[in-house]
């Protein structure tokens, strides 16, 4: 066993964790612990752009973002996090242009922005360009960015070293305990502060944009630590994955233009919503979705939609929409225009469908996308573990595995790249500032039995029962009955069938006995995660008896804020789930009506 | 359709020497390769060691040979091969640690070599808002933006499995990404860097990197503009 030392450990390399220790190492002496390559970290998944009011092609305001993404939130995202975020989304995006990110550009030369979901002028309520992009992949642009400057500062990487475990003393941080891929060998990190950034959890769906790696390792061993778990019941479906594959089509395609047309050529978002029809909230579209399939006007009767960019379709209806160019000229597009803007959507259609863009359709269902729940922090990353705002002493998450909450019930496209410049620098800083203030904590005694038994038990299960298929039979469970709609009927039956699989998952052994690259224990390790975190999540949801945002139940349609005007909290109990709840923070925005 | 997969393999606890292991597997021909490989590890044999994430090619973490030539195998489909027996193997000219992984180390230091970030110490605009770029300028580096470092360029390259001191096509697009910025300042240390034989002048123009990009990212062009420049000192 290896013991290492740093003042601030960082877990995850995505862009959260790379801006966190970007801003840690300034004064502290940092690490970064990543079960991948930093650059091959989900974030660079991230296609449409990064939102900030900076009033490029007309007027905006941080205002106007921080209400959209109060709107966009249902009313549950914590109002002085999300105009916190708002007001830094700016100074942010500065930031990243000034380290080198190649945005797109206006004539003028400055970021180009585009419109995006739910983003409005507060005024008009028409869609409004706020999204900085960077062609239509702006994610991977950031990512990149920010590991060249880690280059250029010198950052202290540990690649491939799988995290099992978060050590605790007498309630502060002591460490983590990670497996080095490459020897598999066991490696402790003593850090004063530690900070989660490990992404997202939505391979628990069956249809997912997300990457293999998206299994909720921080959240799953915060919460086997005695960490709670907030909100986990909303988790967004985007509303354009690649039919089957859930490979994401991003929101910036209906920026530029696009149209989701059902089985019968109809406009079917007008009817959803008649203001901004294509470019309404995820949950809203993904619901109509989902319905206009159920009425029987899928495409080809089959479960999809068709997303249509073509030059003709975008142009009609922006005839019909009266859409305007910055100089007041109508919108009209060529072929050429569009695929220019698309780059990456139009090789993805190409290399997985066959399809050409420009001349035909998509075809797109929705697809599991984003975690809003997860690690309780507030808007410096520090994770708060109860309703009452008590700190946890060195310990700190953010981007996809924290809730701020800013999201709320549901996210606004380009919210999460916000989220993870803000949040990611701020957890960064006040774990540096916090790491300066208090002395090592010491180890734990048998620090890493927890690890071994863990890990030791995928060793010396049977083997009656295959990683490959309690993975399956947990995605399609979930996707069908935690899904896009749920009752209670559904979700008490998915709660039943996680249970079997977490008995079942006992029975896995790992047939692969050496110990270097042994992937195949790390995969089994990460299904445990995924188990763990889709009970709390169907046990979330269960108890919610409202309909907000991404958590739609059929049998109770309506928001309900005498009763559920709350975060959910869920612990861990020795395989049950205990559930408690916290108020929303309200500032100047009282809950309305959503309409889009 | 029935096709063979035969995937190399070497487990460097058990094994003296790589072999092949055959996997006969009914598939869908839209599947892509890393399905098949996925497969294998969820269903037939876990110990099967392989890289991956993202599965749409935008991660770069499963670069491999597949039928003799560089792929992400999230990015080609059974259809695309059209045989009905699939070789897949481990990346040329990077030692294999295990079955399909590779030790990715001395590909990222040749990556870092090029002074890979942003450079420029001048004052930041007045008013704090981004530096001018026109969208001409922008479009200048473009291409070489797209790299996600998968290393199946430098890795099809005759000139690195030579000699693993040339930087690579790989470092040469990074550096380039930098080169024609219009807002970086060290241009003339990387064109230094890149002016030597381990540099660009390794590149024999052999075209297999340009091949190889699973990003369509124009590498062959970019490398000699990067020697047109050394040459002639335009940008």
């Amino acid at each position: 066993m290896v013991t290492h030392t740093f003042d601030v450990v960082v877990i995850g390399g995505g862009g959260a964790g790379l801006m966190a220790a970007l801003n840690a190492s300034q004064t502290a002496k940092t690490a970064v612990v990543s079960k991948l390559y930093p650059m091959r970290s989900h974030t660079g998944a991230a296609q449409g752009g990064i939102g900030a009011a900076l009033g490029n092609l007309e007027e905006d305001h941080p205002e106007w973002h921080t209400y959209d993404s109060v709107k966009g939130s249902d009313w549950l995202g914590d109002q002085d996090a999300i105009e916190f975020m708002c007001e830094e989304a700016v100074q942010s995006v500065y930031d990243l242009e000034h380290w080198g990110l190649p945005f797109s550009r206006t004539t003028e030369g400055r970021i180009a922005q585009r419109p995006f979901g739910g983003h409005t002028n507060n005024v008009t309520g028409k869609p409004v360009r706020r999204s900085c992009y960077a062609a239509d992949r702006t994610g991977h642009m950031i990512l990149q960015t920010l590991y060249q400057q880690c280059i250029k500062h010198d950052t202290t990487f540990f690649n491939e070293f799988e995290v099992i475990d978060l050590l605790l003393k007498d309630g502060a941080v002591a460490g983590v305990v990670a497996v080095e891929m490459a020897t598999g060998e066991m490696h402790i990190f003593r850090s004063k502060a530690i900070i989660f950034a490990t992404g997202g959890h939505g391979r628990i769906w069956e249809i997912t944009s997300n990457a293999y790696a998206y299994t909720g390792d921080g959240a799953a061993v915060c919460l086997r630590r005695g960490i709670p778990l907030e909100d986990m019941e909303f988790f967004q479906f985007h509303p354009t994955g690649i039919n089957k594959l859930g490979i994401l089509i991003t929101e910036a395609v209906r920026g530029e233009g696009g149209i989701l047309l059902n089985s019968k050529g109809e406009r079917f978002m007008e009817r959803y919503a008649p203001h901004v029809k294509d470019l309404a909230s995820r949950d809203v579209i993904s619901r109509a979705i989902y319905l206009e399939i159920r009425e029987g006007r899928g495409i080809n009767g089959q479960r999809y939609m068709n997303l249509d960019v073509t030059p003709e379709t975008v142009n009609k209806y922006a005839a019909l929409d009266g859409r305007t160019r910055p100089d007041g000229s109508p919108y009209r597009v060529t072929a050429d225009e569009i695929l220019s803007k698309i780059p990456d959507i139009t090789d993805f259609c190409r290399t997985y469908l066959g399809v050409d863009p420009a001349t035909q359709p998509i075809p797109v269902q929705p697809t599991a996308h984003y975690a809003m729940g997860g690690i309780p922090t507030n808007k410096l990353g520090q994770v708060v573990v109860d309703d009452q705002g008590t700190l946890f002493p060195g310990l700190y998450a953010a981007g996809e595995c924290a809730c701020v909450s800013i999201h709320g019930a549901n996210r606004l496209g380009t919210n999460s790249l916000v989220d993870l410049i803000v949040f990611g620098k701020h957890a960064g800083l006040d774990a540096a500032r916090y790491a300066k203030e208090v002395d090592l904590v010491e180890l734990p005694a048998q620090a890493e039995d927890f690890t071994n038994q863990q890990l030791d038990a995928l060793r010396n299960g049977d083997g009656s029962e295959k990683v490959g298929q309690l993975t399956q039979e947990l995605r399609v469970e979930m996707f069908d009955h935690v899904g896009i709609f749920r009752t209670e009927e559904g979700m008490r039956q998915a709660i039943g069938k996680v249970q079997e699989l977490r008995e079942r998952f006992k029975h896995v052994k790992v047939s692969d006995t050496g110990k270097i690259q042994n992937t195949e224990i790390i995969n089994a390790w990460e299904l445990s995660n995924l188990l763990d975190l889709a009970l709390v999540t169907a046990v979330s949801a269960l108890a919610r008896t409202e309909s907000r945002g991404a958590h739609a139940r059929e049998d109770y349609p309506k928001r309900d804020d005498v009763s559920w005007l709350k975060h959910t909290l869920a612990w861990w109990q020795d395989g049950n789930i205990r559930l408690g709840y916290k108020p929303v923070v309200i500032t100047k925005y009282p809950p309305k009506e959503r309409v889009y | 359709m029935k096709i063979n997969l035969r995937v190399f393999r070497f487990h460097p606890e058990h094994d003296q020497r790589p072999h092949y292991d055959e996997f006969p597997l009914d598939v869908e021909p839209t599947e892509r390769v890393l399905d098949l490989l996925e497969h294998i590890r969820g269903f037939i044999d876990g110990s099967l060691a392989f890289r991956r994430s993202c599965a749409h090619g935008v991660c770069g973490s499963d670069a491999m040979r597949i039928n003799g030539r560089n792929y992400l195998a999230c990015k080609i489909l059974v259809r695309d091969l059209n045989t009905s027996t699939i070789t897949v193997e481990p990346m040329l000219g990077l030692r294999v640690i295990k079955d399909l992984i590779v030790d990715m180390e001395p590909f990222f230091e040749n990556f870092r070599s090029v002074l890979p970030y942003l450079v420029n110490d001048e004052a930041l605009p007045a008013d704090g808002k981004e530096r001018l770029q026109s969208p001409e300028e922008r479009e200048r580096f473009d291409d070489t933006t797209k790299c996600i470092l998968c290393a199946a360029c430098t890795t099809s390259c005759p000139s690195f499995w030579a000699n693993g001191k040339y930087v690579g096509p790989a470092a040469i697009v990074n550096a380039h990404r930098f080169i024609y910025d219009s807002r970086d300042r060290a241009g003339a240390e990387r064109l230094k860097i890149l002016n030597q034989h381990f540099g660009v002048w390794s590149c024999r123009t052999v075209f297999n990197c340009t091949e190889a990009c699973p990003r369509d990212i124009k590498i062959t062009q970019a490398i000699a503009e990067v020697k047109n420049t050394i040459q002639t000192g335009k940008i």
